[in-house]
């Protein structure tokens, strides 16, 4: 009971997406691979015939600005991430949820494409990628498509991606401009599963003291990762005060439907404690658009 | 075509076919055979395996070997230079050794790579980064501060040049010449350079591979077993059911309940009974066979927890019923006791399962021999209980089978049991080739016996003034589907369920209950990790209650010399309880004059700082009335170095430092002189168990009396040979003096065979006697104790706990090995820590749901606390140089010491661990 059979290293995508459509048996993109090789060694994710590398494919392989728009290839690997200055200036809710994923030799590995496409609905990479309002970049046989990254995710551990034959390339984030800020911030609970119990990943874009647009993200608020719409339109051309966050906490608690997790984190206590975790959040990202406007 | 993978390691470069599934550490260590690259949890949470891949720390495990294609990779064996075939180590191996880091040593390749990783990055880190960098990389012995401390002398060399700095240990007030003084392991360099072979390290010509197909339901009758698929896969070599066992049936250390498999017709009691066993010519296939075993089952209603187990009309799991043992201990007259008291307050308490999780998972490896025995190599606690469970289980004679004891990686009580020892002796004799079977961490998890959960009432009266007159108690223990050490285990937490105190009225009751769970059995504290949590949370309940300073309530009762015990022992000596009590509180005085009254943070309002105090006692050695005894044999040799054997096990405790240590300073030669033999049944002599915390006084005594012996005997030898009195001749420096004559041990050695006398000694070493619970005296025949402190910080927005310092002051007797002790204490704080906070052993109606190590967390070095190790020596006459235990008593008291400093934090009152964030925030809004 191997794994795999076979194990393909391509080096650009075409030849990626080729050995996945030619490949005898079942054949699936393999990013790091922490999170699929567990899956499969546990029973949780059937076993390939031919694992398709993607970690030696130069072109998603690096960070850079492309038509003035940042690229993270998908096959990076989170502690590079974490590491590059592109990021840290325009996009450092993914820089800070990257230092949370797993531990430093994980995050060797770990890749925000894997992460992705495991369509996990509160993974830390993906919260803050949808406060970033990233675009996913996914190659085909024909070529290549850009996606919302919302539309990835059709429900916990589902992905819109066709690993038989698709693959995410990378992501886009457009760059931070004066006044634009992100965060990311999570709780623990140190007993049992090790997965964060809630996270949550905000955007602002402020002008003097006004709220001039703002995404929030928030996990797990759903089947798939979840983006508080209503507190975002109640804040956007707000002018920004405590009361008025208050208001957008409540907001937000209308919205998000939160669940009881066994073992992890009742619905009450997630509705309790996102409370001040939001607030943290906002705030931080708040006064960092402030710093940024300067 | 079969591809190939280039790959270069630790400079070398290698050219492999590539084979499918393969991961780098099993390319690692079965093909190039660097087996310092340790598989711990196979599941990418342990760090163990962490190799550096082109300059950066990965998990080996999880690495496709593949992928390592033209990549350049460094082990831990390629950490050393070579110069003209003298190693010397890199400044980070020493620094590990010097500093006491290494303990067990199986996470240690792992530590020292991803150490060695963040030096190349970062030359000066900080404590912080430090911490960081080793986030996922577990050490269970606990010895975070040490590695620390070591990581940070090794950058300090490496920047400056300087002689590697020394590690700050303190010393024995008591002393001799080699004991009591700091000194390295004797195995220190094995570990750290990855020379150091554990079980799974082994390989033999011919050997197969093995699995236990595990009925994976928690209750029912087996009705039938088809094997016949997995019987015709091609590559298995031997399927074994029931019907194959041709001794008895069962094994067990004290009752023999556990059958080493479930026949047809038979009972399972739990997810890890064994329904039939493969052997195959690899892993993969076995477990593939194990896969196409079908078994048939009539399932059977679920026995969840003792209390269940003692109700009226539930199924009854053995022959006897459900209750293994009601254990009972009477003092005084608790109607008289309470009639006295002027206030009696009555709690119940709820302690979880915890599991060992020692970072090497079980393995035994089994080789027939061509002259029909068997050898079987396994890291075990108890290597002799080993042989005669195995030889019993075959139908063998005992000496027909020879534990051959390995490096462990780690026990904690949890490698007592059987686990693969007989089914791999049973697949070796019916193949007769060598049978390698071992546990991945999710079977270890699942078989493997647990610490009890257990519920405990305690009422408690007390005076006014503080004195307390009365406690009564009632326990039921969990022991889950087999007795193990269970009726042992729930016997210590009865007798010590009333704390480390002089109370007149004493009565506890224990109902140690079978259930569907895994088995409970021994585990570090032995039950009195669970009933001190109650007894100590119950003491400050009073406290408050009365308005009483807590540490003045537990100095007003504490037990001292003269006070009779609740199993009606009169303490005649060694009780230090009072001064590690006074020790604790100057040393929390030093920061904090006020330490139980709740701190806010100024600048973070919502977190709130408190301290919290506990004390504990632990008796060292078997008890009860049975018979405490160690063997131990030393020889010297032509060239003057001595060998010290004992079956004795060392899991990483530091055992073989200690009798290392004695032997050197019995014989007045250099410790460099003297090499140890521990867990081998046919090289050395029964150690008996490696438990309750009594190896440095059973086996440290043993060896010491052993030295003696034969310092005797070569006393009298020299004394003949120069017509003097024994008594006139010199031990100095390595060599024997007489009458202005000087021999060296060597030349002693070789005249001693040529006057046909053998220079050699055996002694058996018996404690003294103890008396059986119920019968008054001496139940035990010493006890340590222990008091600590903990500072605790409260999140009130989320009900989050952090330890932010430990105290931890323990009565050892006497510190033989302080180095080894440090490394215990700090390791014992970090265990305790554990199961007050992250540890939880999940069971759901039988089934295991923490069935991974990413389920079940035990502590990782950014928890660490800044822990405050204080020794206080208080010598009992018989031990050697008056050491008692202190394997347990250093990890007893955590758990309430952090409870009770979150009581006075936030006001919120655990009763049941571990701590849940989520019901601190619960009571702390309900309170508002």
């Amino acid at each position: 009971m191997n794994l795999w059979q076979e194990f393909r290293r391509p080096t650009s995508i075409s030849e990626a997406i080729e050995d996945l459509i030619k490949a005898p048996g079942p054949a699936i993109p393999l990013a790091g691979g922490t999170d699929l090789l567990l899956d499969m060694k546990q029973g949780r994710h059937s076993l390939a015939h031919t694992l398709v590398d993607l970690t030696g494919i130069s072109e998603m392989n690096v960070i850079e600005i492309r038509q003035g728009v940042l690229f993270i290839g998908a096959a990076v690997p989170v502690s590079r991430i974490i590491d590059n200055d592109l990021v840290n200036n325009n996009a450092r809710a993914l820089v800070e949820a990257c230092s949370l994923i797993a531990g430093p030799q994980v995050r060797n590995t770990a890749t925000l494409g894997g992460n992705v496409a495991h369509a996990l609905p509160a993974a830390d990479g993906t919260i803050a990628l949808v406060a970033l309002n990233a675009q996913a970049e996914v190659a085909y046989s024909e070529g290549t498509k850009r996606l919302p990254f919302l539309t990835l995710f059709q429900g916990p551990g589902k992905s819109a991606i066709d690993k038989s034959c698709e693959l995410i390339t990378g992501f886009y984030i457009e760059r931070a401009l004066r006044g634009q800020a992100s965060c990311f911030k999570r709780i623990m609970r140190p007993q049992g599963v090790a997965l964060p119990i809630l996270n949550c990943s905000v955007w602002v874009y402020r002008e003097g003291d006004r709220v001039k647009d703002t995404r929030i993200a928030v996990g797990p608020g759903g089947p798939t990762p979840f983006r508080a719409t209503e507190t975002e339109s109640f804040l956007r051309n707000q002018a920004f005060s405590d009361a008025v966050l208050t208001q957008a906490i409540d907001k937000l608690l209308s919205q998000a439907k939160f669940r009881t997790s066994p073992r992890r984190a009742s619905a009450d206590y997630r509705q309790y404690i996102v409370r001040d975790l939001f607030r943290d959040t906002f705030m931080t990202t708040w006064e960092r658009a402030g710093e940024s406007a300067k | 075509m079969t591809k190939e993978i280039t790959l270069t390691v630790n400079n070398k470069t290698y050219t492999l076919p590539e084979k499918p599934g393969e991961t780098l550490s099993t390319l690692l260590r079965q093909r190039l055979h660097l087996t310092g690259t340790k598989i711990g949890c196979d599941e990418a949470e342990c760090g163990a395996c962490t190799v550096l891949v082109d300059g950066k720390p990965m998990m080996s495990c999880i690495y496709p070997a593949a992928r390592a294609n033209g990549k350049s990779i460094v082990t831990i064996e390629g950490l050393a230079e070579h110069v003209h075939q003298i190693m010397k180590l890199h400044p980070l191996q020493e620094a590990f050794v010097e500093h006491g880091a290494v303990q067990c040593g199986f996470c240690i390749p792992g530590q020292i790579m991803t150490a060695f990783a963040l030096l190349k990055r970062n030359p000066d880190p900080t404590q912080e980064e430090v911490h960081e960098a080793l986030k996922d990389t577990l050490c269970r012995c606990g010895g975070y501060p040490m590695i620390e401390k070591a990581i940070l002398a090794a950058a300090h060399t490496l920047r400056t040049g300087d002689p590697l700095p020394k590690p700050e240990v303190f010393e024995s007030i008591h002393q001799q010449d080699v004991v009591g003084r700091t000194k390295t392991r004797p195995d220190g360099i094995d570990k750290v350079t990855g020379k150091a072979i554990f079980t799974d390290d082994l390989m033999f010509e011919g050997m197969l591979y093995a699995k236990a197909k595990r009925a994976m339901v928690p209750h029912a009758i087996l009705k039938s077993l088809d094997i016949s698929k997995a019987k015709a896969l091609q590559g298995v070599k031997s399927i074994l059911t029931a019907d194959e066992i041709k001794g008895e049936k069962t094994h067990g250390l004290v009752i023999y309940d556990w059958p080493a498999i479930i026949g047809v017709g038979e009972r399972v009691r739990y997810v890890g009974d064994t329904v039939a066993i493969i052997a195959a010519e690899t892993q993969e296939i076995a477990e593939q066979a194990a896969s196409l075993i079908k078994a048939d089952y009539e399932l059977l209603p679920v026995i969840s927890n003792p209390v269940q187990a003692y109700q009226e009309g539930q199924p009854q799991l053995h022959e006897n019923g459900n209750l293994l043992k009601h254990i009972k201990v009477r003092k005084g007259d608790m109607d008289t006791g309470f009639a006295e008291a002027d206030v009696v307050l009555e709690h119940t308490f709820h302690t979880q399962t915890t599991d060992h999780a020692f970072i090497e998972p079980e393995c035994s490896v089994a080789v027939p021999t061509t002259d029909g025995r068997m050898e079987i190599y396994v890291g075990s606690q108890i290597p002799y209980q080993d042989r005669s469970q195995v030889a019993r289980v075959m139908g063998w004679d005992e000496d027909r089978v020879r534990i051959v004891g390995q490096m462990m990686g780690g026990g904690f009580g949890g490698k007592e049991d059987i686990t693969g020892q007989i089914h791999a002796a049973m697949l070796a004799d019916a193949t007769q080739r060598p049978v390698k079977l071992l546990f991945d961490r999710h079977e270890s998890l699942l078989v493997h016996p647990k610490r009890h959960a257990t519920q405990i009432r305690v009422k408690i009266g007390a005076k006014k003034d503080g004195h307390i007159i009365a406690i009564e108690t009632e326990l039921f223990g969990d022991t889950g589907a087999y007795a193990s050490l269970g009726e042992k285990v729930m016997t210590r937490a009865t007798t010590h369920s009333a704390g480390p105190y002089d109370v007149d009225h004493v009565k506890a009751d224990c109902y140690a209950m079978y259930t569907n769970n895994p088995p409970a059995g021994a585990f570090r504290g032995f039950g009195v990790t669970q009933s001190a949590f109650a007894i100590e949370t119950t003491i400050d309940m009073l406290a408050d209650k009365l308005s009483i300073d807590p540490i003045t309530l537990r100095r007003m009762n504490a037990l001292h010399v003269g006070s009779i015990t609740n199993t009606g022992q009169e303490l005649d000596e060694s009780v230090g309880l009072t001064e590690c009590i006074d020790r604790v509180e100057e040393e929390i005085r030093k920061t904090d004059q006020i330490p139980f009254k709740p701190v806010v943070d100024p600048q973070n309002p919502h977190l709130v700082r408190s301290w919290g105090f506990a004390a504990a006692y632990k008796n060292t050695g078997l008890g009860g009335g049975a018979p405490d005894i160690s063997n131990a044999e030393l020889e010297l040799f032509d060239d003057g170095t001595f060998e010290v054997r004992s079956s004795s096990a060392e899991m990483g405790q530091g055992l073989v430092s200690v009798m290392q240590m004695i032997v050197s300073e019995e014989m007045e030669v250099s410790p460099d002189n003297v090499r140890v033999l521990v867990m081998d049944t046919d090289l050395t002599p029964n150690g008996g168990p490696t438990t309750a915390s009594r190896q440095t006084y059973i086996t440290g005594n043993a060896s010491r009396y052993a030295a003696k012996t034969l310092r005797n005997a070569i006393a009298a030898f020299t004394a003949e040979k120069y017509d003097i009195k024994p008594d006139q001749i010199l031990f100095k420096g390595g060599s024997v003096r007489a009458n202005g004559h000087q021999m060296s041990y060597g030349e002693i050695a070789q005249e001693m065979k040529e006057m046909g006398q053998y220079p050699k000694a055996m002694y058996k070493y018996e404690a003294p006697k103890t008396q059986p619970l119920g019968t008054g005296g001496d139940m035990h025949f010493a006890y340590s104790y222990g008091v600590q402190a903990a500072q605790v910080e409260v999140n009130k927005k989320t009900g989050e706990v952090k330890v932010l310092k430990v105290i931890s002051a323990n009565d050892v007797g006497m510190a033989v090995n302080p180095l080894g002790l440090q490394g215990q204490v700090e390791g014992g704080v970090m265990m305790g820590l554990g199961h007050c906070l992250t540890e939880e052993f999940i069971v759901n109606e039988g089934q295991v749901v923490t069935d991974y190590l990413a389920r079940y967390r035990i502590p990782g070095i950014k928890l660490t606390p800044e822990i405050t190790a204080i020794i206080v020596e208080h010598p009992t006459a018989e031990g050697p140089y008056g050491a008692k235990g202190v394997g347990e008593i250093c990890s007893i008291p955590t758990t309430p010491a952090i409870t009770n400093a979150i009581y006075n934090a936030v006001g919120v009152r655990i009763d049941k661990t571990p701590v849940d964030q989520e019901v601190v925030l619960k009571t702390l809004r309900e309170k508002v």
